[in-house]
């Protein structure tokens, strides 16, 4: 995707709400000029904050599920033994929504950070562990053949083959759940807390009927999600460039 | 170079595809290896490089026991043997990189090094790069390039390591009729510049005959003795339009057709 055509895409999207907004001149929709002087007034009085606590737990459970998942993945998708042992326990795992154990750990561990970061690092460690145990254990045997007969041994084989075979897979795995960790995290902020965006736009805008500053705090949390989404695309042309080369050969 | 005292391997809950098996490949002999499928001639490369273990009897390779894949054994596979997130250079370096991995790693007093020299250059990365001419491929992946290219950077790979002995599975099958005519008369030519012990496995009679000056002919499993073909002429470029060459073929061919 170009920046050009991102550009004139949130243009275009500005224009529809900016549209929608004087043909219906309600006060529930304030326009988008309205809602931009209100998040520049606000970014300081207390919006900025929010954003940075927000950010930092999805961040924090990000890292969090990351350094976890990759290494179990490597080791189960390297392994046959451990990983009959854990697929049936992890096919139970994975398709059970993990929000509805919101308020047990909210009672477990509280209305701090700890329990949002855990229930989002609940969400990001499956899908990331799976993605990763399938990327290593459908590696060609022919490959990993080649890399020992050049003297390879195991601690080799993980850091020229397993690792970088993974770790654009596990990228892909949290780029396409950064839009449900985010969506949690706003479920988990708009109650039993008193920081971050879901807590701003829920309980200090939408319960005080201050529409303006409800709409900049959306905006904040659309911005927080689409930062964490490019970030996860460039990580992802990054360390795996061969996967955005043209295929010449077929 | 190789020897094979009394074999016996069998994949585990399958019948033995070698029982008993004597085999000997001298220092410097161009050896080809072929057979019906399933007959074991993967399975003989793979025990010989390493990367299996015989159930019984005992492999010599150099001289010593292979318990594991030894750097100074080249192995170049049909297919899928290049990392497929490495760029042509990428994937040659990878023998020096892993020389330098492994440099501090000692190895038990008076047994050989399993792993490639720490000393490799990027000099020597390129050198090799330009002698299978693929030097202006290196930085394409390897889904980029044709399969003759991926071969050449296969065998480029191999001879970086300065390997005395190189294994060969089936590594022209899958390309078209002038690319494999052209990859075996660069085998020849590299053979004859390096000097390297060959074992090449091929199911082609005429590849048999063109690169093997002795043709090992496995039959169905289980093999029980080495069949042998002697073949002196080969390894010279013109080989392939002499009579004796065409002789040598059928000669093959009636020998497969008997096991």
């Amino acid at each position: 995707m170009r920046r050009r055509e991102l550009l004139f895409a949130s243009l275009i999207l500005l224009l529809a709400w900016q549209l929608l907004a004087m043909l219906l001149r309600i006060e529930v929709l304030p326009a988008p000029l309205a809602v931009a002087r209100v998040l520049v007034r606000e970014v300081p009085r207390g919006l900025g904050r929010h954003f940075l606590i927000s950010g930092w737990r999805v961040i924090a459970s990000i890292t969090i599920a990351t350094l976890l998942a990759v290494p179990a993945g490597l080791v189960l998708g390297q392994s046959r033994r451990f990983n009959r042992l854990f697929a049936p326990i992890i096919y139970i795992l994975y398709p059970i929504p993990k929000i509805v154990f919101l308020p047990i750990i909210l009672l477990f561990l509280g209305i701090g950070d700890t329990s949002k970061i855990f229930i989002i690092f609940l969400i990001l460690f499956f899908p990331i562990l799976v993605v990763v145990r399938d990327q290593a254990a459908g590696l060609r045997p022919e490959l990993i053949y080649s890399v020992r007969s050049l003297g390879a041994g195991r601690r080799a084989l993980f850091r020229f083959v397993y690792l970088p075979a993974t770790v654009p897979a596990a990228l892909t795995a949290l780029r396409v759940s950064i839009g449900t960790a985010i969506a949690v995290l706003f479920f988990a902020e708009s109650f039993a807390t008193t920081s971050g965006l879901g807590y701003y736009i829920i309980v200090e805008s939408w319960g005080r009927l201050a529409y303006p500053e409800m709409y900049a705090g959306v905006l904040a949390m659309s911005a927080l999600g689409l930062l964490l989404y490019f970030a996860a695309d460039r990580l992802e042309r990054r360390l795996a460039p061969w996967m955005f080369t043209r295929d010449a050969s077929g | 170079m190789i020897e094979f005292s009394a074999v016996t391997f069998a994949y585990p809950g399958q019948p033995p595809l070698f029982q008993d098996f004597n085999w000997r490949v001298g220092a410097g002999e161009a050896w080809a290896v072929i057979g019906p499928s399933g007959c074991g001639k993967s399975t003989l490369l793979y025990l010989i490089a390493g990367l299996r273990q015989p159930t019984a009897g005992r492999i010599l390779v150099d001289g010593w026991p292979v318990p594991r894949p030894r750097a100074s054994t080249g192995l170049v596979l049909q297919d899928y043997g290049l990392l497929p997130w490495a760029t042509v250079w990428e994937n040659v370096a990878l023998v020096m990189r892993l020389g330098r991995f492994y440099r501090r790693k000692q190895t038990p007093a008076g047994q050989p090094r399993p792993y490639p020299r720490p000393d490799l250059t990027p000099a020597q990365v390129e050198h090799w790069l330009t002698r299978l001419g693929i030097a202006d491929q290196k930085d394409k992946y390897p889904g980029q390039i044709s399969g003759g290219q991926r071969q050449r950077t296969a065998i480029a790979r191999s001879l970086l390591q300065q390997p005395n002995l190189l294994l060969m599975d089936e590594p022209f099958s899958s390309l078209d009729a002038l690319t494999r005519e052209d990859l075996q008369r660069l085998t020849l030519e590299l053979r004859q510049e390096t000097g390297v012990t060959t074992v090449i496995v091929t199911h082609n009679i005429e590849e048999a005959v063109y690169l093997g000056q002795r043709i090992l002919v496995l039959g169905r499993a289980p093999n029980r003795t080495a069949h042998i073909i002697e073949n002196p002429h080969a390894g010279a470029a013109d080989f392939r339009g002499r009579t004796d060459y065409l002789a040598k073929c059928s000669e093959l061919r009636a020998a497969l057709a008997e096991k």
